[in-house]
């Protein structure tokens, strides 16, 4: 945070080591003018430890591989300078929260997009290539809440950031309720009816407690708790008229 | 508890709670005339016994707590205590009961 | 303080929240046995009002209005979240309600 100290000195980086029950390891690595935390976890592994387990692919905020816990909060690490986060000179950083930990800073993310497939969150076609192309106006209040959400690349992050999918394991997430909500606003979609059920009860989007931590850090600025929201008006109104209800 | 009887308490707990803010609001109201007034037990009494308004209305502001109570502590059972499933429902259910009780039990203290 | 992830305005919203429907559930029994002593008549309840009077029962009162306006506010709070179409603006919904329950704290303590 001092700029006099940006580009030189040293980080004292506390690193997981290890599965589920692992422990912080200390680094001390260079500091560099805009350096990025994914910077210092690639210098680790290349001259410290090549031990090191940890993702990463387009490094350039694009791909959201890169997710990890960092001073406690899930970010993109190729898109967090360490100017921004390193208080004293100090980082901790750990794999994504709210998973299951393969190594060091990987996380497991298979019941992630597990649960994105109990929530429906796949497209249900409707129509043919011999059918002619559907028409969607862009402008339609159904496209634009669809469209404003649609962004999501399943980087995780909003799941790791829920204390809902801390408190409660059953909890399918902000992440998979948001791509549910997207297509229940698709017009050509036909599991509309299974998809409201799929995301309705304890486990689904009536868990939400509005805690927001998703929609903060989202680092594609969307905000899965505005999708929910829908989602509880919308399996609300299918309970009221008893179409497209859940079981 | 099937998805469609959680939805159903989750509907219940917002009816509820849309409920309460209205009554609150009144009992709010009437508490703070009553001391301003400086209306003695007697005073209360009288005017409580005098009407049905009152007693239905304290009658149906104890039911819907008891309900919303309930249901918002079975949620905090099962998120911070891990409190899940049958025996955790019967407890809310219980809850619900107990509240019910105390709360009638209340109003008839006072409006009979 | 909170966690680094739950350091936000949201967050305090909901801890208020579900600390206050605690509370309050933990309180009614309280106040429901309060008013059943009027069962045993009047002057029960004469004895009672005047034993609320002493000051530091008027201070938990004032806590409980307190609470009860915390959790009124955000309460009504959620309920735009949820039924109201999405804008913008609802995120500020969260300084609203703290701030009416202050007021109404403040007001409480003034009138009574």
């Amino acid at each position: 945070m001092d700029s006099a100290q940006a580009g030189s000195g040293e980080l004292a980086v506390d690193v997981w080591r290890g599965g589920d029950d692992g422990r912080y390891q200390r680094f001390a690595v260079p500091r560099r003018a805009s350096q990025t935390v994914l910077d210092v976890v690639t210098h680790i592994q290349r001259f410290l430890d090549p031990t090191l387990s940890y993702r990463f692919a387009c490094r350039v905020g694009m791909c959201g591989s890169c997710a990890m816990t960092v001073n406690g909060k899930p970010r993109w690490t190729c898109r967090t300078h360490v100017d921004k986060v390193a208080r004293d000179g100090r980082l901790t950083l750990g794999p994504l929260a709210n998973m299951p930990v393969v190594r060091d800073l990987v996380a497991d993310m298979g019941g992630f997009f597990d649960k994105w497939a109990l929530a429906r969150g796949q497209f249900a076609p409707t129509a043919t290539r011999a059918d002619p192309f559907a028409v969607v106006d862009p402008a339609s209040a159904a496209r634009r809440e669809a469209d404003a959400a649609i962004e999501c690349i399943g980087c995780g992050v909003c799941y790791a950031a829920c204390d809902v999918v801390a408190w409660n394991p059953a909890y399918l997430g902000p992440a998979a309720l948001n791509r549910a909500w997207t297509l229940v606003n698709d017009v050509r979609d036909g599991a509309r009816g299974k998809r409201l059920a799929a995301v309705a009860g304890d486990a689904g989007c009536h868990a939400c407690h509005t805690l927001m931590s998703c929609t903060e850090l989202c680092p594609k600025a969307l905000s899965p708790t505005r999708s929910i929201a829908g989602l509880k008006r919308e399996s609300l109104r299918a309970l009221l008229s008893g179409k497209d209800a859940a079981p | 508890m099937s998805r469609r009887a959680e939805v159903a308490l989750w509907a219940a707990q917002r009816l509820t709670a849309a409920l309460l803010a209205a009554f609150v609001l009144v009992h709010l109201a009437t508490i703070v005339y009553a001391v301003r007034a400086g209306l003695s037990a007697a005073a209360i009494l009288a005017r409580v016994h005098s009407s049905l308004a009152w007693p239905a209305f304290y009658a149906l502001f104890a039911l819907a707590a008891a309900i919303h109570g309930a249901i918002g502590l079975r949620t905090v059972a099962a998120e911070w205590l891990s409190w899940r499933g049958r025996g955790a429902d019967a407890a809310a259910v219980g809850v619900a009961i107990a509240l019910a009780v105390a709360g009638l039990r209340a109003v008839v203290a006072v409006a009979a | 303080m909170l966690r680094p992830a739950r350091n936000h305005p949201a967050w305090w919203a909901f801890l208020v929240h579900r600390a206050s429907g605690v509370a309050l559930a933990l309180f009614l029994p309280a106040h429901f046995w309060a008013l059943g002593t009027a069962l045993e008549g009047e002057a029960r309840l004469d004895a009672f009002l005047r034993w609320a009077d002493r000051p530091v029962v008027v201070a938990a009162e004032w806590a409980l209005v307190t609470l009860l306006a915390a959790h009124l506010a955000g309460g009504l709070r959620l309920l735009a979240l949820e039924f109201l179409p999405w804008r913008e603006w609802q995120k500020a919904l969260a300084a609203v309600a703290a701030a009416f329950a202050v007021l109404a704290g403040l007001v409480f303590a003034m009138v009574r």
